[in-house]
This record gives structure tokens, sequence and C-alpha cells, in this order.
């Protein structure tokens, strides 16, 4: 689409928000109600996973009724129905269980370099989707990968990566 | 539960339909479903609309699709399964008159994808997976949680991108030949191993496109069907499943779950031996959202052995005249991927193979009478896979 606007044919002289297709020169109007969308997303009840990021620590929680551990934290178990978790610190390393890079990016992550997102399986038995930071020629299925937090650069907040 | 039967099905061309809005296209497929059918607009009793949304600009499609096609004030629901929207459909369709609450139900899909620039689609499909954990910080697009489950197939089975082009140039193949599709040309393994990489392993030309299009099916109940004497397939099983919302938390990503519940289900509830289904249909339509898919999917249905998808790509197994021809519209990857209007899409292929108005080349020779569809949301977060059936038969439900 081209943003060329199209001319009212003479009869007035404001133009319209028109725009002509150039393969097929169908007629479409563009639309003049911008909408950003930003959420504000509930993490209450999950605080003290944030709390670790800042101490360098990945918890997942774990249900002290029935043993079922969730990554990413939950504060409740869907297995057995208990309100109550535990908080647990996942181990520093996991197995590579796939990874894959993001060549072609969402606007929102243009501003990166293209990255490698893994998933790493816990020896606590979850499994831990991220960037994988480091070359991604050198990884191989099945190979070890560090768990660890790290600052997100540009904009500097701590968030939880695979490295080699 | 009575039996139900498609009557009547039609989609529009797929692609960039700059030509027309939401209602217009809605308005173009359920004229030739409703002409198909032979049946007047106001003896349907209720409309199921599925459309994803987002990048389009109307909010409540049900309404603004059952205005358009004139068929107020009858009840509407507009229903969301990602990318087997359409299937759900199907599927609310189907039960409800099997329940006995209406004779004729209309399910239509329509998709404008093409009402917002293709950045800003491809930032809303990444989105649909568990996006606080998935998306927020790290990004991951559609055809990278695809590409997860193609580096984990090809370590463990020796999958190559070779193969997966293979299956790009059986879905450009017949999108040759399909008026309808959105892609109609030839592709060689060469151009699809020389395409750019979207999300590695995976290429532009292991990807289905963005695609504006709708699909509508008119089901009917089997006194309907009797009293006007309609031509009818009839669906002998719908499975369904859902996965977990975060790919993480997958068994495993060398196949999709979800749809292997969801196959055994529709093929103990159509009668069909879940060891070789194969043998037993003529025709299937799987979700090829991307080239890794179709292979994933020939193991979750059952056609091959787990890990043995490749052979049937190699072989060329499922070109007609193969083992089980697949995908004979071009699939999602040629003819489109309008995302609500996809799974209506493949039962209108179905029932026109099955009563062999397809003709020419494309035509799938029909000796059981029997097709299946596999419509896939998400990555493996819902899983519908229908039975349509020439043979009203005995239902297992």
């Amino acid at each position: 689409m081209t943003d060329k606007l199209k001319e009212n044919d003479g009869t007035s002289k404001d133009s319209m928000p028109l725009i002509i297709d150039p393969k097929t020169s169908a007629l479409s109007w563009l639309d003049q109600r911008e909408l950003k969308v930003r959420y504000i997303i509930s993490v209450e009840r999950i605080r003290k996973f944030y709390d670790g990021l800042s101490e360098g620590k990945v918890y997942a929680t774990k249900c002290p009724r029935c043993g079922e551990v969730y990554f990413p934290p939950q504060s409740h178990c869907s297995r057995c129905g208990s309100d109550e978790v535990q908080w647990i610190e996942l181990s520093d390393e996991g197995e590579l269980l796939t990874y894959t890079i993001i060549n072609m990016k969402p606007p929102s992550f243009s501003h990166y370099p293209d990255y490698t997102v893994g998933i790493a399986r816990m020896p606590e038995g979850v499994n831990v989707l991220a960037w994988i930071d480091g070359d991604p020629r050198k990884l191989r299925v099945g190979m070890k990968v560090k768990l660890r937090v790290k600052r997100r650069k540009p904009e500097g907040y701590l968030v939880y990566e695979l490295g080699l | 539960m009575r039996a139900v039967g498609v009557i009547g099905a039609s989609y529009t061309r797929f692609g960039e339909r700059f030509d027309s809005s939401m209602s217009e296209l809605s308005w173009e497929a359920f004229k030739g479903a409703i002409s198909e059918a032979n049946i007047d607009s106001r003896e349907i009793d209720y409309s199921v609309i599925s459309n994803m949304g987002g990048w389009s600009s109307e909010s409540l499609p049900a309404v603004i699709v059952s205005e358009s096609l004139g068929i107020n004030p009858k009840g509407s629901v507009r229903v969301e399964a990602a990318c087997a929207s359409g299937s759900s459909a199907i599927k609310l369709a189907h039960d409800i008159i099997s329940s006995g609450q209406a004779e004729v139900v209309l399910a239509l899909g329509v998709e404008k994808m093409k009402e917002s620039p293709n950045q800003t689609v491809i930032e809303y499909i990444g989105r649909a997976g568990n996006y606080m954990w998935e998306f927020e910080n790290f990004g991951l697009t559609f055809p990278g949680y695809y590409a997860l489950y193609a580096t984990a197939y090809m370590s463990k089975f020796g999958l190559k991108e070779e193969d997966l082009c293979k299956v790009t140039v059986k879905n450009h193949y017949y999108g040759s030949l399909n008026e309808k599709a959105q892609f109609r040309n030839i592709v060689t393994v060469e151009k699809c191993m020389s395409s750019p990489y979207i999300a590695w392993p995976l290429k532009l030309y292991d990807c289905s496109p963005i695609t504006d299009g709708a699909a509508a099916v008119i089901l009917a109940s089997d006194d309907y069907i009797r009293k006007h004497g309609s031509e009818a397939a009839w669906i002998s099983g719908i499975g369904y499943a859902t996965g977990s919302a975060n790919l993480s938390r997958r068994n495993d990503f060398l196949g999709l779950d979800a749809a292997r519940d969801a196959a055994h289900q529709a093929y103990l509830r159509a009668g069909i031996d879940p060891e070789n289904p194969a043998a037993q249909l003529d025709i299937a339509e799987v979700h090829d959202c991307f080239t890794i898919a179709e292979v994933l999917a020939y193991d979750d249905l059952g056609f091959s052995k787990r890990g043995e998808g490749i052979r049937l790509v190699r072989e060329g197994q499922t070109y007609k005249g193969g083992k089980i021809p697949v995908n004979l519209d071009g699939g999602l990857k040629a003819k489109g991927h309008p995302i609500g209007a996809t799974g209506e899409s493949m039962i209108a292929e179905l029932y026109h193979q099955l009563l062999q108005r397809v003709g020419g080349e494309r035509q799938a020779d029909i000796r059981k009478g029997r097709g299946l569809a596999h419509n896939v949301g998400g990555t493996g977060h819902y899983a519908y896979v229908t039975v349509l059936s020439l043979d009203k038969g005995d239902r297992n439900d």
C-alpha cells in the first residue's frame, strides 16, 4: 500500500485519507484513529520471583502437598488444588532441548540484533525458555547450558537467560 | 444424538483482498455455500462466526457478518481457537444440531489480516503463546515457536531443511492448480533453500502467508437432509484437545500431544482403526502453517510412525496417488492462512473432494468415501481433527 492520498475528484478542495493499492488499484480508507496499547500485568502473587532476580536467583514454585514444580512460577497448584506453594531456587545448569534464531523480529524487538531463543531442561524437572547468550553455531541439542540473571540492554532491567 | 451433515460450502479467493471488507468477504463465501446447499438464508437457525481479529478494525465480527448476510435476528456468536477457530465453529455448529436445538446452522470464518501492516501482524501472532513468559522478554514469533519443534525433530530424526522444502514444493504444486489459492507459483527445492531465514532453521518458503479470506459451511440435521434430499457429507467424528499455553511446558518437541489426542478421539468416533488410518481415508487436509507442522501432522495422525514422517515426504507418498494425498488445495502454505477461516476452508475442500466436485488434476480418487481435516490452533494450544464421510454410518458418540 502507498501513503499517497487520492485527491477527491475536484468537487472538493479537501482530500480524504484514501489510498490505492498499487497492484490492484483497490481503494482503501486509512484509519485516522491510532490506538497505542500498553498493558499493566498483575504479578503481586509472584512478587518473590522478582525479588529473586534482584538477588541473582531464578525461582520456581513447588507444591508442598503433591510436589509439583512450576516454572514459570504460579501461586497455586493446578494439579492438586493447593493454594500454598513454596519457592525453590532453580539450579544454574540445564540441558538444551531445542533452540531457534529469530531473524525476522517483531517491531517491538527490532532494536535488538538477531537473538537466539532456547529451551533448557532443569534438574528440578521443569523447562526454562529464554534467550541464549553466545555464538549459536556452537549450540547443540543435548549440551549443557547455564541459567543466570543478566541486565537486558539497552533497557537495563534484570532478566534470566541461558548461556554457554 | 442426531447425525449432522455438511450440505454446502464455499470459500473466497484467499490472498490480499484489498477489494473487499470483512462483511463483503463473508457475503462472497456465504453466497457460494447457500447456493450449493440450495437453501433460503432464512432457514438458518443460528450462526457461529470464527475470527481471531486484533489486526482488523471490527470488534464484533459475528454481528457485522450476520447483518451483512441478512440472517439477523437469528442468534450468533464469535468463537476463537486461534488458527483452529474454524474447526471450533464446525464443532459448535455440529453440537447445536446434534443436540436437537437447530436444524440448519452456518459456520463461517473470516479474517482481514491485511487491514494491518505485516509487521503489526507478526507482532500480534508472536504474542499468541504465553504472552508474559514467551513474548514480553524473549520476543518469540510464530515461525520461532515452530522452529523450536523443527530443531528438535531434525536433531532427533535426521530431518533436513531440504526435506522441509519438499513439503513446500508439493503444496505450491497443488496451489498452482487451485484458482482460489494465494500463491499459484511452482517452487523448486533450490528456490526454497535459497530463501532467507525467518526463524532458523525455517526459511521464508517454509512459512504460510498473511491472508485475507472467508469460508462458509452449512450444516444440517439428518431429518432436514432427508426431507430436502440434500447431498451431504456426514460429520462422522470430531476430536479435540488443548496443550500447554507455554511451549516450554510440553512433554517434548517432536510432535503435538493435543493433535495426537484429538486424532485418536476422532478415529474412535468415526470407526477408523488408529493403527492404520491412512488405509481408510481418501484424502487429508493438514495444518501446514509451517512445513515442519505438516511433517509433525503425518506422525501425529498416525500416517507414519513417530519420526518417520520424513519418509512420506522423501517418497512423495502424500501426493495424489500416494499412500494418502495431503493438502490437494495447496494447504495453508500456498492456499493461504486467513486464521479464523482456515478450518471452514478445510471442511469445504473435503466436502467438494468427497462429492467429486473439485474435478481436474487435484481431484482425489474417492474410493473409501472418507476425508480428514487436522486443524491446529497456536503451536498445539488447540487441536481439532474432523472426519467427514459419505456414509452416515452408526455413530459411536
